[in-house]
């Protein structure tokens, strides 16, 4: 495979000198307590407060959003007005499904590397308990028709061509995460890398209870300090992922119906991310803002990397955003000290560290001239992953992010690799570094 | 092209269009006012354009708060007596039915405050254009000065958009903004800024029909109707104000049933009315306390102190509703304490009251986004004001103080919510003691004006002036005391409390007690009061205040305490509580209490008035009377409790006490500084 040029190598450094996130809270079957742009703001508002610099000071503001709600339609610039950045701070909002918040950092660190800014806020919010029920086409056309008719006989003529299945919605959440292309739902190309890599229920399951596991262990203790506690108007407030099941196990997992293959699959609603409403946030800086603000560096994005696939295979795309980046910076697997590998689905990351591993796969899919070293699993997702935390599609490439520069923070060490799969068949990653003495 | 008046307080400009701008400018003076001498150059204008015939008038206000905000109320305080009233107010109608008799359509376009004498002249005009924002309001509040409508206001608003909208505007006082006062129909156009101009043009190039009411409405002024919606009237109004303490919205009512329908006659009535009221005790009383608490604002010019930030340190009740108000008041607020579980119950009540004042989705985000929780207490670096409104413990303030301290800025205004303990038990853990103020706010925070701004010898003045800015800043009525035991207005409350509490004990029935101190004309009963604030709080306040002023605490409030009985928040204190509202046993049939309870309550109140008073606790006389009223709700219409004694009689009140003395022991014992207020005698009294 050809090395890509890679800008935030060539071009300025980029540094993260700061993040926070919301809480991830567990969608209830009805809209959850706040809004994408509420849970953006919180988290967001928290964050710049404690900045030696003022919110009118950024260049830009970019989040990543998939389905905005219909009051915040370009959600970045609603959340840019609300935290005080002012008139003339110019905000905007990116969409690439699952890595739309990855995709906000990227945007972000390229312009820092180019040189058109300086002071970035970028992350991504996503509330999908909020997600709309829509009329369909036929109650659409029905109300036009019944909008349009002008004399009383026309409109009796209209009332009269109601049909009662017109009044059935369309689930937005469902249509978003299904591909309209291979016409499968994300939980279906679970089941497809399941097969071809031959993953259990089981397998699935263990993975599924150690993420809720190091959820409930980084909780306890204190390894989550990026979340910024937020309100709702009725007094409540929400300090912590509350998808997490300190209680599950094996046997409580094994009872669970598969909910995508009906009745013989293998992916359930436990051993997949959960529904989720969240926001998370990183200020990005250029050395010149470095220096004006004083501010305290946490790390650097060295490098990015977008990739695509089969749609029907999405699960595998961080095994392609990663494998260039490695290459391209002479890297192993052995080299990385942390990795993030969002989950979507436990099987979905299993069949990733297999695929990794795999010499047909890496020769045939990725053109290499073998398999890369296994991922450590010890260093893998270590506080946990999208199974317990949740997947609020928005904010999830900014949440491991995030979490890996924090993490390299505490442990001392050097590299970090964000990855996420992307629904339509697509992968993106982020090599973080941190300068170690 | 123009024609000036010599002083310039109001000036035409004819356009192309023919058509006049009259522009009302009060040379000196931020606010348009109609005082006396506006009013006459008004009507030489309108004479000298009567002569000039153009296509219509436009009359409008160069000053940026507003339109016109009424009579100049300072030249009500110098009437001498009934006639000179008349003579004033008829000259007054006579103006505005020059106007209202203009042989070309004549426009108000309104902006800002247009109330009293201002929205009186745009009802004689033929059309009024009110911007739509809102910080334009319309209101006729004459009845909160004891007075009603008097240059012909009530006579053109009742039959323009009928009995029920008119009355209740001229009744309660209240103001609304263009899009209402649209809706209730004396607006013809409520548009934004950009618009004003053309709906101003375009109602004098093609007069439209003026406003009529709808048949609905126009019934309501029928004779027929009248006598029944008056008793409508009448019964609401006395919910709200008994007609012995506020004759004025009674007398108002009378006016319109007797007289509405026929214009010169009511017109007649309106203004005998007016006289009869203005010159009375309530009217000059009410004036007096309008002009104190004006007084009281002033204070805050003394700085320009901008602050935008203040930290609040404490959740609870006060920190979380002083950071509310502060929030709703435009501050950016950083609400810190312990955990986010103590500061989630004040975000809701912050909800709750911006859903209450703000009622538009987007205004209640903006005040929600201002306040920030912050358990991690980051804001303390930005602030340019920090409250503390933690527990009353001085040992835990002084410690909290010692980790502020080196964290705030420079320029930082430290305040303490503290409403006992002195400053000087606080200040020397600082490194520099001069910084601390005490700013103390009273329950509920979002209801009551009054502030006092806590200070002594060693406190920065130029701190206390910021203190005092940040006060007008959020709207609250600042009140300069000194750090002396229960500053002003715990002080002189308590002893009328712990009276009460004493007279509850011998047997007197609560309600009694209460129906007294309302027939007096204070807000709400001291038992009922105390049960409100908490008989805990009392007691502690009590013990507190003992200790320095040698006020001896009743047994029975140690009792009640003991027993649970803590008042409202308990469900049982000195009354029940059933649903929030107390439950007032009637007193048994043929009961007669005796005749000193009331006495015994309000003098042990002015007693420590009188006390303060040569203690200077507060600047100046006035203040007390200003900080009595807004602080505990003293009878406004009495003025105050130095020009109640001044009304009463100092040398009677003084010998009443000296019976009470005899008969009751030294808590009746007259303090010194009734000296000082002796030479306040009947004479004084204002007539009436």
């Amino acid at each position: 495979m050809a090395a890509q040029p890679n800008p935030l190598a060539t071009g300025r450094p980029v540094f993260v000198v700061d993040g926070s996130r919301s809480p991830f809270l567990r969608a209830r079957g009805r809209p959850g307590p706040l809004h994408a742009s509420d849970l953006a703001f919180q988290a967001g508002r928290a964050l710049l407060y404690r900045q030696p610099f003022a919110p009118r000071d950024l260049d830009q503001v970019i989040m990543g959003c998939v389905m905005p709600g219909p009051q915040e339609v370009n959600i970045a610039r609603v959340v840019a007005l609300r935290l005080g950045c002012g008139d003339r701070v110019p905000a905007w909002t990116v969409q690439r499904n699952c890595a739309s918040g990855l995709q906000a950092l990227d945007c972000a660190a390229q312009d820092i590397a180019a040189g058109r800014c300086e002071l970035v806020l970028a992350g991504g919010a996503e509330a999908m308990s909020h997600a709309p029920l829509l009329f369909g086409t036929a109650m659409v056309n029905w109300l036009s028709a019944l909008n349009g008719a002008r004399t009383t006989g026309a409109k009796l003529k209209a009332v009269a061509a109601f049909r009662p299945a017109f009044l059935k919605p369309v689930i937005g959440l469902l249509c978003g995460l299904t591909d309209p292309i291979v016409s499968l739902n994300m939980g279906q190309t679970a089941e497809i890398l399941a097969h071809r890599f031959n993953i259990s229920r089981e397998r699935m399951d263990a993975y599924a209870l150690r993420s809720h596991q190091r959820l409930d262990q980084a909780q306890q203790e204190g390894h989550l300090e990026e979340i910024e506690p937020v309100y709702d108007e009725r007094g409540k407030y929400y300090a912590a992922d509350d998808g997490l099941r300190a209680d599950s196990s094996l046997e409580k997992l094994a009872k669970l119906k598969p909910v995508f293959d009906r009745p013989f699959g293998k992916v359930t609603a436990g051993n997949s991310a959960q529904i989720t409403d969240g926001a998370a946030w990183l200020v990005l800086a250029s050395e010149d803002a470095v220096k004006k603000h004083g501010l305290p560096v946490i790390g650097r994005i060295t490098d990015s990397q977008w990739a695509a696939l089969d749609p029907s295979q999405m699960g595998l795309g961080p095994v392609h955003a990663m494998a260039p980046i490695l290459q391209r910076n002479g890297l192993n697997s052995g080299d990385i000290d942390n990795w993030e590998i969002n989950e979507a689905f436990a099987a979905q990351v299993l069949a990733c560290l297999s695929a990794w591993q795999d010499e047909d796969y890496c020769r045939q899919e990725l053109q290499l001239d073998g398999a890369f070293d296994p991922i450590d699993e010890q260093r893998l997702n270590i506080d946990g992953g999208g199974v317990a935390i949740g997947h609020p599609v928005g904010a999830s490439g900014a949440r491991i992010a995030l979490h890996a520069l924090r993490t390299l923070q505490r442990t001392g060490e050097r590299r970090a690799i964000a990855s996420l799969c992307i629904g339509g068949g697509q992968g993106g990653a982020l090599l973080l570094e941190r300068e170690t003495a | 092209m123009d024609t000036q008046n010599d002083k310039r307080d109001l000036y035409t400009v004819i356009d192309d269009d023919n058509i006049a701008w009259l522009h009302f400018d009060k040379q000196d003076s931020s606010t348009n006012v109609l005082s006396a001498s506006v009013l006459e150059a008004f009507y030489e204008e309108l004479l000298e354009l009567v002569e000039r015939a153009p296509r219509g008038l436009v009359i409008v206000s160069d000053k940026p708060n507003g339109f016109i905000a009424g009579a100049d109320v300072r030249e009500f305080t110098r009437l001498e007596n009934h006639d000179q009233a008349l003579s004033a107010i008829q000259r007054g109608q006579a103006v505005f039915d020059r106007l209202a008799a203009l042989p070309f359509p004549s426009v108000a376009l309104i902006h800002g405050f247009c109330l009293g004498g201002g929205l009186e002249m745009a009802l004689a005009c033929r059309y009024r254009v009110a911007r739509d924002d809102p910080g334009t309001r319309l209101g006729l509040p004459e009845v909160r000065l004891g007075i009603h409508p008097g240059f012909g206001g009530s006579v053109r608003l009742t039959p323009l958009v009928g009995a029920l909208h008119a009355m209740d505007l001229m009744l309660s006082g209240r103001t609304v903004d263009g899009r209402a006062a649209r809706r209730m129909g004396f607006v013809d156009h409520a548009v934004p800024e950009r618009h004003l101009h053309a709906a101003a043009r375009a109602m004098i190039m093609d007069p439209p029909f003026p406003h009529r009411p709808s048949k609905l409405q126009a019934l309501s002024n029928h004779p027929w109707v009248r006598p029944l919606l008056a008793r409508v009237f009448r019964h609401q109004v006395s919910k709200k104000a008994r007609e012995d303490h506020y004759p004025a919205p009674y007398a108002l009512i009378d006016v319109w049933q007797e007289h509405a329908g026929d214009e010169r006659a009511m017109l007649h009535a309106e203004a005998a009315s007016v006289a009869d009221l203005i010159v009375g005790p309530t009217a000059q009383n009410l004036i007096r306390v309008f002009l104190l608490q004006e007084t009281l604002k002033a204070l805050g010019q003394k700085s320009d102190f901008k602050p935008a930030h203040v930290h609040v340190i404490g959740a609870g009740i006060m920190g979380g509703d002083i950071a509310a108000w502060c929030a709703l008041r435009g501050m950016r607020v950083t609400l810190a304490d312990q955990s986010p579980e103590r500061i989630a119950p004040a975000v809701k009540r912050a909800h709750r009251l911006f859903k209450r004042r703000l009622k538009r989705p987007r205004p209640i985000q903006e005040a929600m986004d201002r306040l920030m929780p912050d358990h991690k207490g980051i804001g303390v670096e930005h602030a340019d004001v920090v409250i503390e409104a933690i527990f009353e413990d001085a040992e835990a303030k002084r410690s909290l103080y010692q980790q502020l301290e080196p964290r705030m800025r420079e320029d930082a205004v430290l305040a303490t919510n503290t409403s006992s303990i002195p400053l000087a038990e606080l200040r020397d853990v600082l490194s520099k003691p001069a910084r601390l103020v005490g700013i103390h706010f009273f329950n509920p925070v979002a209801k009551m004006q009054l502030v006092e701004i806590v200070r002594d010898d060693t406190t920065d003045p130029e701190v206390v002036n910021r203190a005092i800015r940040f006060t007008r800043k959020i709207d609250r009525l600042p009140l300069p005391v000194t750090s002396t035991p229960g500053f002003l207005v715990n002080r002189v409350l308590m002893p009328y409390l712990l009276e009460a509490v004493e007279l509850e004990n011998e047997g007197i029935p609560a309600a009694e007690i209460d129906r007294q101190a309302l027939a007096f004309g204070m807000p709400m009963g001291p038992v009922e009061l105390a049960d409100t604030v908490g008989l805990d709080i009392c007691l502690h306040v009590a013990e507190n205040l003992g200790k320095h002023l040698d006020t001896p605490v009743p047994q029975r409030l140690r009792d009640l305490v003991r027993q649970g009985r803590l008042g409202r928040k308990s469900g049982e204190g000195f009354y029940q509580y059933k649903k929030g509202k107390a439950v007032k046993p009637a007193p048994p049939k043929g009961y007669q209490p005796p005749d000193s309870v009331s006495d015994r309550m309000i003098l042990r109140m002015l007693n420590e008035v009188v006390a303060c008073l040569r203690e200077h606790v507060v600047e100046e006389p006035d203040h007390l009377d200003g900080g009595m009223v807004y602080g505990t709700g003293f009878a406004p219409f009495r003025g105050g409790p130095l020009r109640y004694i001044e009304t009463v009689g100092a040398d009677t009140l003084l010998q009443r006490l000296g019976k009470l003395e005899q008969t009751l022991g030294p808590r009746f014992t007259p303090d010194p500084g009734w000296e000082l207020v002796s030479g306040f005698t009947d004479e004084e009294k204002t007539g009436g």
